[in-house]
C-alpha cells in the first residue's frame, strides 16, 4: 500500500486535484488540490468572491473547471453516478419565500434523483419522508408551506430534506445566512451531533467560521487562494474501530431524541 | 342561446379549454423561476414569425413557433454574455422581435386584417387545422407533466438541487423552453400576442394566494385559467366583446377579488 493512502475507514470522499476554474478572465480558483476524507468534516471559508460557490457547483459536477481533476468517492466525475449518496442544502437566499410547496413536500424532494426519474413515489419513499420529518422535530409542521416557516425551521426542513436519502456526504451552503445568534447555534449543536454519531461526511461553506470554530479549529490546515480549509475528524486516524454509530435515520431518531 | 350551437363558438370553446390547461402550468414553472417575462417576448418574437408565414404563404402558427423557438435560445445565449443583467436580453429580444414584425407587416400588404388576429387573437376563427394544434400541444405538454412531475417540482424549486441530484438540468431547461414556445405559438391565436403572457402567469398568481400545497397551486391554476375562459367567451358571446380581451380582464379580476378575499380573511 502507498504511504499517502489512507488506511480503513478514512476513504477519499471527495478528490480535487489540481484545480483551476475562470470566469472569462477572471481566475476564481488557481490549482487547488485537496482531500476529502470519509466521516471529516470541512469547513470551506471565504469571504465573498472568494470563489466558494464556484468550487462547490464544480465539485458536483455544475460547473466544469478549466484544468485538473474532481473525484467522488474515488470515482472520476464523469463517471460518478451514485447521486443519491449526496445530500445538499442550499443557500436558504437563493430560496424564492412565495414558493407553494409544504414542508412534506420539500422533504421528499430530497428523494427525487436521476435514479427516480419516470418512477413512482412508493409506500417506502413516503416513509423515509416521515422518518426524516422525525428526526428534525418537524413532523407538526408538514402541512404547513414553507414560506410560512421561521428561519430555523425552515432550516430544519432542509436538513430534512438532504438526510431523507440516508447520504454519506453532506454538504452545506452557507446555511446559516440570514438567520439570528440563538437560532444558528441551535443549529450548530444539531450539525455537530450529526457528525459524531452518523457515518456522514460534512462540507460546509460559510463566509467566516463564526460560531464552529471551538468544533473545527482557529487554523485551517489548507490555504487555496482565498479559500480556506478547516478539517475535523470525528476520531483519531488510526482507529477505524469505532462503534456506536447509527446507521439509519431511525436511530439517529433515537440517539437525537435529547435535542 | 342560439351562440352556443354555432361550430365556430364550439371551436373557440374548445380551443379555449386546451390551452387554458397547458398555459398556466408552463406558467408555473415561468413564474417560479422568476422568468414571467420570457413568454411576453417569446410572443413577441413570434408574431414577426406569423407574418413571415402570410408572406411566404405558410402555415403562420408554425413559422411563428420557429420563430419562438430561434428567440428562446437567443435569450439564453444574451443571458450567458449579459450576466447579471438576465433581463437586458429579454428586453432585446423582445424589440427585436416587434421591429421585425413591424417590417415584415409593411412589405407585405393585404393581410393587415389577418395579422390583428394574430396581435389581440381571434379564438371565433379558429380551424380545424388550429384546434388539432392546440390539441396536439395539450396532450404533449400534460404527457410531459404527468410524467415528470416530481423533476419539474425540484427544477422550479431549486435548480443547484436538482443538478446535486443528478438530473440533467440542462436538457430539462431546453426542454422548458421548447415547450413554452409551443404553447405560446398556439396560444397566440387565441388569445392574441399581446395577451398570451397574460394566461400563463395570472392563473399562477392566483393560485399562489390560495394554494396550501404545489400539488395544490398546480390545480389551483388550471381551475382559474378555464373559469376565466368559460366566463370570458360566453359573456364576450353574449354582448359581443374581444373575446382574448375578456378572458384576461376576467383574470384580473379574479385577481384582485382573491387578494381582497385573502386580505379580509386575515386577522388583523
Amino acid at each position: 500500500m502507498e504511504a499517502n493512502k489512507p488506511a480503513g475507514c478514512h476513504q477519499p470522499v471527495v478528490t480535487l486535484k489540481d484545480l483551476s476554474f475562470s470566469y472569462e478572465n477572471k481566475r476564481v480558483i488557481e490549482g487547488l488540490s485537496f482531500e476529502i476524507l470519509e466521516r471529516d468534516f470541512v469547513g470551506l471559508v471565504g469571504s465573498n468572491g472568494a470563489g466558494k460557490t464556484t468550487l462547490l457547483r464544480t465539485i458536483v459536477g455544475l460547473l466544469k473547471p478549466d484544468r485538473g481533476d474532481v473525484r467522488l468517492f474515488g470515482q472520476p466525475l464523469s463517471e460518478f453516478r451514485d447521486w443519491e449518496r449526496i445530500g445538499y442544502v442550499p443557500q436558504k437566499n437563493s430560496f424564492n419565500p412565495l414558493f407553494p410547496a409544504t414542508v412534506r413536500e420539500v422533504v421528499l424532494s430530497g428523494l427525487y434523483g436521476r435514479k427516480k426519474m419516470f418512477k413512482r413515489i412508493t409506500k417506502e419513499d413516503q416513509q423515509k419522508c416521515e422518518d426524516a420529518l422525525e428526526v428534525m422535530r418537524i413532523q407538526d409542521l408538514s402541512g404547513r408551506r414553507i414560506g410560512q416557516l421561521s428561519g430555523g425551521q425552515q432550516q430544519r426542513v432542509f436538513l430534512a430534506r438532504a438526510l431523507v436519502n440516508n447520504p454519506d456526504l453532506l454538504i452545506l451552503d452557507e446555511p446559516t445566512v440570514g438567520i439570528d445568534a440563538e437560532t444558528q447555534e441551535k443549529f450548530f449543536h444539531l450539525i455537530r451531533h450529526l457528525h459524531q454519531h452518523h457515518a456522514i461526511t460534512f462540507l460546509m461553506v460559510s463566509h467566516d467560521i463564526g460560531m464552529l470554530e471551538d468544533y473545527i479549529g482557529k487554523a485551517p490546515v489548507h490555504t487555496g487562494g482565498k479559500l480556506k480549509f478547516y478539517v475535523k475528524h470525528t476520531h483519531e486516524p488510526q482507529n477505524c474501530g469505532e462503534t456506536g454509530l447509527t446507521h439509519t435515520l431511525k436511530d439517529l431518531r433515537q440517539k437525537i431524541g435529547a435535542l | 342561446m342560439d351562440i352556443f350551437h354555432e361550430y365556430f363558438f364550439q371551436r373557440a370553446l374548445i380551443g379555449g379549454l386546451l390551452i387554458g390547461i397547458t398555459a398556466p402550468l408552463m406558467g408555473m414553472f415561468l413564474v417560479l423561476r422568476r422568468l414571467s417575462m420570457i413568454g411576453d417576448t417569446l410572443a413577441h418574437v413570434s408574431i414577426a414569425g406569423v407574418a413571415l408565414g402570410f408572406l411566404l404563404d405558410i402555415y403562420p402558427v408554425a413559422v411563428g413557433l420557429v420563430f419562438a423557438l430561434m428567440a428562446s435560445f437567443a435569450i439564453e445565449k444574451l443571458r450567458k454574455a449579459y450576466k447579471s443583467y438576465a433581463e437586458l436580453s429579454i428586453a432585446i429580444i423582445m424589440s427585436g422581435g416587434v421591429a421585425l414584425a413591424a417590417l415584415l407587416f409593411t412589405m407585405g400588404k393585404g393581410f393587415n386584417i389577418n395579422v390583428t388576429s394574430y396581435l389581440f387573437g381571434s379564438i371565433l376563427t379558429l380551424d380545424n387545422l388550429d384546434l388539432w394544434m392546440v390539441l396536439g400541444v395539450t396532450l404533449l405538454v400534460g404527457a410531459f407533466m404527468i410524467w415528470n412531475h416530481k423533476e419539474v417540482f425540484l427544477m422550479a424549486f431549486d435548480e443547484d438541487a436538482a443538478g446535486v441530484s443528478g438530473l440533467p438540468v440542462r436538457f430539462y431547461n431546453i426542454l422548458f423552453t421548447m415547450l413554452t414556445a409551443l404553447v405560446i405559438s398556439v396560444a397566440i391565436k387565441i388569445v392574441g400576442a399581446l395577451l398570451v403572457s397574460a394566461l400563463l402567469t395570472i392563473p399562477v398568481a392566483c393560485s399562489l394566494i390560495v394554494a396550501k400545497s404545489f400539488r395544490h397551486a398546480v390545480f389551483a391554476s388550471v381551475l382559474y385559467s378555464e373559469a376565466a375562459v368559460i366566463g370570458g367567451l360566453v359573456s364576450a358571446g353574449i354582448w359581443n366583446l374581444a373575446p382574448g380581451a375578456t378572458v384576461v380582464l376576467l383574470l384580473i379580476l379574479m385577481l384582485i377579488a382573491t387578494l381582497l378575499i385573502r386580505k379580509g380573511l386575515k386577522p388583523v
